[in-house]
């Protein structure tokens, strides 16, 4: 059976090409880029070439580019350098939505003292301006917000932030894992000070991730120890890690034009294939202001987890929204945030392409998810002769 | 991705007994679209008082379908007497085990089952009692006493495991640990009878305990010891080897042996050396 992968929010294939420029550094190169022989120098130097080709990406320069081991850690660094640095102020802002790297630290600090902010979003997942500007203070240290979200795709207006956030001098962190390759990241034009990336996102290996610290932005290392990445991040270099991470943010520049179109292309053709051939799905989040490769589908009255694993027996690869597959009891925070009802919020699945997808995957999953669905609601007790029937079950409710 | 057994796929896939039984003698509805998982249950009687036909509707995810298409076959062919000893657990057995955090669903197949018997007995469901301890989820402290009494939970994760109690906000997890705490403290006034074993059953568990836990102990130091008989819980042993000619036998043989076999065996044994 063939795999269809579209669940490339989650994680992506290694690119051959990243893999190719990574190999020679597991067996031929494999000095410490910290020696002082010349078999060591030489890795330093591959690790300055793949900080070349991150910060041509993001139009930064290269010693603005701390190499980290994934994108949670950038997110811990960016945060606690922050707030370590600026300890006397002690409001933080962020957002409903973010990745549980960003949130759960959010939540950790808010125990710990920090007066948080969390600022909501609207029905299609687009943040609440008005708030964000209403609530910033002489006390705010730092704001975190994400460039763009990971389950619905909504990107997020980083440039209004910026500015407000700069006129205040406020500290503004952007955990950007969901964008580069995908949307244009330009940290010339949008001002941020601290910007996460990973590089399992983008086609590089897991367990490699980058932030970028803005020339001039009061800095504490996280991860205290040697010299590495200029006195920012102890702990020898993950080096063909690094290499591929450098490999891949020059591809991902290059896939940037015709490659991301035909891949929204193909996102949309997925999206209306399954909102034309199903009844009662819709589309949760804000099409006009999105990712070109990320789609997130309410299929109502049924439940996530049953739709993956249905999917699943015939090689569809997609994430949902539903609490029953991420362990917890609650369907996703970012679609409670956004008031999606519970008889759509369960039902969420989230469809993420890339360019190794095609047309002919897509028309697969077309064909597949309709019976899919129908059999689901045929189980289901809330879906009586083609129609939802909420008559039962008038008792006990849930209040989540 | 979970773990589930072949069968809980099987059941998934392929589920028996789907949709509902129009003219039922009993229904049981639980859940809901809020909470992520719901199912109705149906039952039809035969002449002679035993579940002729079973159905079920569910919403919610693999485990949740599997276990109430296990349900339906589970009673079939049950009297009512016979199906409401049915308990969570058997439904799990049934299915080769469930992840535990799947374990809500076999609760919430038990809990349709019971409202269904309830319902056909006339009985209106009885309204939940008990104080709301996990207000995200409305569970009550009858439930969470019951869920930790019957399968021995330890941990407040085993509860949410359980009963979905206390994974929402988090705010009850201190009430949820006291309810643990007391659960444990004070066994359930029907706990089950200490358990009592045949000569059979102990000679083996004791010829068991002393390969397992004794000889080993013993053979370090160039000992050993050999099961000659057992009367009355009396058992008989002989110490070879150097134990045979140590002086410290005695002790070893009321502090080490004695103790050992009352721990894992039975609590009314006591061991009486074979000099010979």
């Amino acid at each position: 059976m063939n795999t269809v992968y579209v669940d490339n929010n989650a994680t992506t294939r290694v690119d051959p090409a990243v893999v190719e420029a990574m190999l020679p550094f597991f067996s031929e190169y494999y000095g410490n880029p910290s020696s002082m022989h010349a078999f060591g120098g030489n890795v330093a130097k591959s690790i300055q070439t793949a900080r070349e080709q991150l910060a041509t990406l993001i139009n930064a320069t290269p010693e603005e580019i701390v190499f980290t081991s994934c994108g949670t850690e950038s997110d811990s660094t960016a945060i606690w350098a922050t707030i370590s640095s600026i300890p006397d102020k002690k409001h933080i802002i962020t957002s409903r939505v973010e990745h549980p790297a960003v949130k759960n630290l959010y939540e950790h600090l808010a125990k710990k003292g920090y007066k948080v902010t969390y600022v909501p979003v609207d029905r299609q997942g687009r943040l609440d301006l008005d708030y964000f500007h209403a609530n910033l203070s002489e006390d705010t240290a730092l704001i975190s917000i994400m460039w763009a979200n990971n389950e619905t795709g909504v990107i997020f207006p980083i440039d209004e932030i910026a500015q407000a956030a700069n006129e205040r001098g406020i500290i503004l962190h952007t955990d950007a894992v969901q964008a580069p390759g995908k949307i244009p990241v330009d940290v010339q034009k949008n001002h941020v000070d601290l910007l996460s990336l990973s590089g399992h996102k983008i086609h590089a290996p897991k367990g490699v991730g980058a932030l970028y610290v803005r020339k001039g932005t009061k800095f504490t290392p996280f991860l205290i120890g040697g010299h590495q990445e200029h006195g920012r991040r102890g702990g020898t270099e993950n080096v063909a890690a690094i290499v591929g991470i450098g490999k891949a943010a020059e591809l991902a520049a290059a896939n940037l034009g015709s490659s991301m179109t035909e891949v929204a292309r193909l996102r949309d053709r997925l999206e209306q294939g399954l909102i034309n051939n199903v009844e009662m799905a819709m589309v949760n989040g804000d099409t006009t202001s999105r990712l070109p490769n990320t789609t997130n589908i309410s299929f109502e009255y049924i439940e996530g987890e049953s739709i993956l694993l249905m999917m699943n027996e015939l090689g569809i690869c997609a994430s949902s929204g539903s609490a029953c597959t991420s362990g917890s009891l609650e369907p996703s925070h970012v679609l409670r945030a956004m008031g999606v009802p519970f008889t759509a919020a369960h039902g969420s699945i989230r469809f993420s392409l890339s360019h190794y997808n095609t047309e002919a995957e897509m028309d697969y999953i077309i064909e597949k998810m309709p019976p899919i669905i129908e059999r689901l609601r045929h189980l289901s007790p809330f879906w009586n002769q083609g129609k939802p029937d909420e008559s039962m079950f008038t008792g006990a409710e849930c209040p989540i | 991705m979970w773990e589930y057994t072949d069968k809980v796929r099987d059941h998934f896939i392929n589920p028996r007994n789907v949709g509902t039984i129009d003219d039922a003698d009993g229904v049981g509805e639980v859940g809901s679209l809020a909470c992520g998982d719901a199912l109705k249950l149906t039952f039809k009687l035969d002449d002679d008082k035993r579940i002729s036909d079973a159905r079920f509707q569910t919403f919610g995810c693999a485990s949740a379908i599997a276990s109430s298409s296990a349900l339906t076959e589970m009673i079939k062919g049950l009297t009512l007497d016979e199906a409401a000893k049915v308990t969570n657990d058997d439904i799990a057995q049934f299915l080769g085990g469930l992840p535990k955090e799947k374990m809500h669903c076999s609760v919430m197949g038990r809990d349709a089952l019971e409202k269904a018997i309830a319902h056909y007995q006339g009985q209106t469901v009885p309204k939940k009692e008990g104080e709301i301890v996990c207000e995200c989820f409305g569970i009550t402290d009858l439930e969470i006493r019951r869920a930790a009494q019957e399968n021995h939970l330890k941990t407040i994760e085993d509860v949410t495991d359980y009963v979905k109690a206390g994974g929402g906000c988090g705010n009850c997890h201190d009430r949820i640990g006291e309810i643990i705490a007391e659960v444990r403290g004070k066994p359930l006034a029907v706990k089950s009878q200490p358990k009592v074993l045949t000569n059979v059953q102990k000679i083996r568990m004791i010829e068991e305990t002393l390969d397992r836990e004794i000889k080993p102990a013993l053979n370090q130091d160039g000992g050993d010891i050999e099961l000659v008989d057992f009367d009355q819980n009396t058992v008989y042993v002989r110490l070879r080897g150097t134990c045979s000619t140590c002086a410290a036998s005695q002790v070893t043989l009321k502090s080490y042996v004695e103790t050992k076999l009352k721990e894992l065996v039975s609590p009314e044994l006591v061991v009486s050396e074979v000099t010979q």
